[in-house]
């Protein structure tokens, strides 16, 4: 490991990378549910495509926390052997899709932070995290642009579209404030240059979501209540399924190789 | 194969003496094997069969990604699940492809998805089988995507021009595929007790299913006939079925899995393998819809085309906006 992961703590470290692989996991789970359910065919290969981009970046950033763990842990020990209260998403991720609006209204505030966030990661003190970011940032500049068209579009569609849009957003409001919300591990990492400080993504963030709201001609909630505990693995019920699920064959038949 | 028993005009093929003169060039054209392009005059026939023809395949396609997305959830490791995501998505992809294909022939992909809903268009009987284990994928792969590609190679030639340029580009990305598929069995042959259990028991619940993709024997059939004079099918279906398990064989030897025929045995007559028909009435069950599956593939379908109405509707009314804003800027 380079200087500036010696000055933190390493399990500081490894959990804020497991924060960003568990985030790209989970909802990469999320969305390979729609695969083959989705409204229109185009929408069935844009979701799966997004879902096979999530699925990838969680490989390289968990591969990367195990290798700063240093327990001899791989990205596949550590998305299929963990049990829930050791994951570390943010709870925005792992909430059932809804319909294929909530879904996208989620996506959309997902990219426009997770956007923000590679962004700033490209100065990261840490040159692997830096690759990464770099590599993860051209696949999601093109979900963030996705997603926020297709909000703008169902947005400013017709009125149901226009209804269901707002009450997605309204309803997944109060789970945006995990994403930028700094705790001992963000403010740690931050003072070790490995990762930005979250208000200052958290500030791009709330641009990018402003500007296309507006172009949706959707209100922002005015609410400024957050719920918290996935980054530290207080999570809602949900996720005992994602992994029950996920994790079947693994916990079913320890050791086989696949 | 991804369309069986395709209907063509049912009234066999006719002498090239018994054609109009528009009929005779067409032929001709074929027979020296030009392709025919959209805007060409085609035998109304013609143009029917291939949208019957490309339009199941395209429904195969998607209704394909069923039971595939049934494990994307449950996949043992991220590199299977991140291979299986990719081939999903390649599949929709291929579906694209065919319903573009289907639209140059004047039939528009919601006319055609209406017919599926409606149960008067079948995709193929092969995705009415559950995938009840890890194993079923890799048996789909090795089995169901190698028994496509056997019907879709020799469709690279075929004579519709936008349907033999799709068929070129699906074939690529199906043996990719068929590979995926070969490795997961090969994994789960060389595991566990265990997992060669379930791989075994995938052999054994697809292996019929996967002989009736390519249809029963149309040695008398006047559809296949005229199909064939118009090259947009170009094997039999039992030519088909024989290098099917004539390559298979020895693919499940070498995974040291048994085929679930006890009269499978090499002929050196022929030079290839004897072996039992499939059940086909078991096959004719399927398409009547009594298969193990039908209601849920196609209610899976039906469902998101309803749900999805809203989602379709607004961006139309979106673009509506957008055009009438710009003709009021004009």
């Amino acid at each position: 490991m380079e200087a500036a992961a010696d000055q933190v703590d390493r399990t500081a470290y490894a959990t804020w990378l497991m924060r960003m692989g568990d985030n790209t996991l989970i909802l990469g789970h999320r969305l390979s549910e729609w695969c083959g359910h989705s409204p229109v065919l185009e929408e069935d290969i844009a979701m799966a495509n997004t879902a096979l981009d999530l699925i990838g970046q969680t490989q390289l950033w968990l591969g990367l926390a195990g290798e700063v763990e240093g327990a001899g842990r791989t990205a596949d020990n550590l998305a299929y052997l963990r049990d829930a209260s050791k994951f570390r998403n943010v709870l925005m991720v792992e909430r059932p899709n809804g319909d294929f609006g909530q879904t996208l209204m989620r996506q959309f505030l997902f990219d426009a932070w997770h956007h923000a966030m590679l962004t700033e990661l490209l100065t990261s003190t840490e040159e692997r995290v830096r690759e990464i970011a770099a590599k993860a940032l051209k696949e999601v500049s093109y979900h963030l642009e996705r997603s926020a068209d297709l909000v703008i579009r169902l947005g400013d569609g017709s009125e149901e579209s226009h209804a269901r849009m707002q009450a997605a957003l309204d309803d997944q409001w109060a789970y945006t404030g995990e994403l930028s919300t700094p705790d001992e591990i963000d403010t740690a990492t931050a003072a070790a240059g490995i990762a930005p400080d979250l208000a200052k993504v958290g500030t791009v963030w709330r641009q990018t979501v402003e500007e296309v709201l507006r172009a949706a001609t959707l209100s922002v909630p005015d609410s400024t209540f957050a719920h918290q505990g996935g980054k530290s693995g207080r999570h809602t019920e949900h996720l005992g399924y994602i992994l029950a699920d996920m994790q079947f064959l693994q916990r079913a038949y320890p050791g086989a190789v696949w | 194969m991804y369309a069986q028993m395709v209907k063509s005009t049912g009234e066999g093929v006719k002498d090239l003496k018994e054609m109009s003169p528009e009929e005779r060039a067409f032929q001709e054209r074929i027979d020296r094997g030009e392709k025919i392009e959209p805007k060409e005059w085609m035998p109304e026939g013609y143009r029917k069969t291939l949208i019957r023809q490309i339009g199941q395949h395209a429904h195969s396609e998607i209704v394909g990604q069923l039971p595939e997305g049934n494990w994307i959830t449950r996949a043992p490791t991220l590199e299977r699940k991140a291979i299986l995501l990719a081939k999903v998505q390649d599949e929709a992809g291929h579906g694209l492809y065919l319903y573009c294909a289907a639209e140059t022939l004047g039939v528009s992909r919601d006319e055609l998805l209406e017919k599926l809903h409606s149960g008067n268009m079948k995709y193929s009987s092969i995705f009415n089988y559950p995938t009840l284990t890890w194993a079923d994928i890799g048996a789909i792969g090795w089995l169901v995507d190698g028994a496509a590609i056997m019907n879709q190679v020799p469709l690279q030639r075929t004579s519709y021009g936008p349907y033999s340029r799709a068929m070129i580009r699906i074939c690529k990305e199906e043996s990719f595929h068929q590979r995926q598929g070969y490795d997961i069995m090969m994994k789960m042959a060389k595991g566990t007790p265990e997992q060669k259990e379930m791989a075994q028991d995938a052999l054994n619940r697809f292996w019929y299913p996967s002989l009736m993709m390519f249809g029963p024997s149309d040695k008398d059939s006047v559809h296949s006939a005229q199909s064939m004079a118009w090259k947009i099918k170009i094997n039999t279906n039992d030519e088909l079925r024989q290098k099917f398990v004539d390559q298979t064989v020895p693919q499940a030897e070498y995974l040291g899995l048994t085929i679930p025929d006890e009269n499978l045995a090499w002929n050196e007559e022929k030079g290839g393998y004897d072996f039992s028909e499939p059940d086909w009435s078991e096959f004719y069950e399927v398409l009547k819809g009594n298969g193990p599956c039908n209601k849920e593939r196609l209610g899976a379908r039906v469902k998101a085309w309803e749900d999805g109405a809203w989602f379709r509707e607004g961006l139309m009314a979106h673009a509506e906006k957008q055009s009438a804003a710009k003709l009021a800027a004009e």
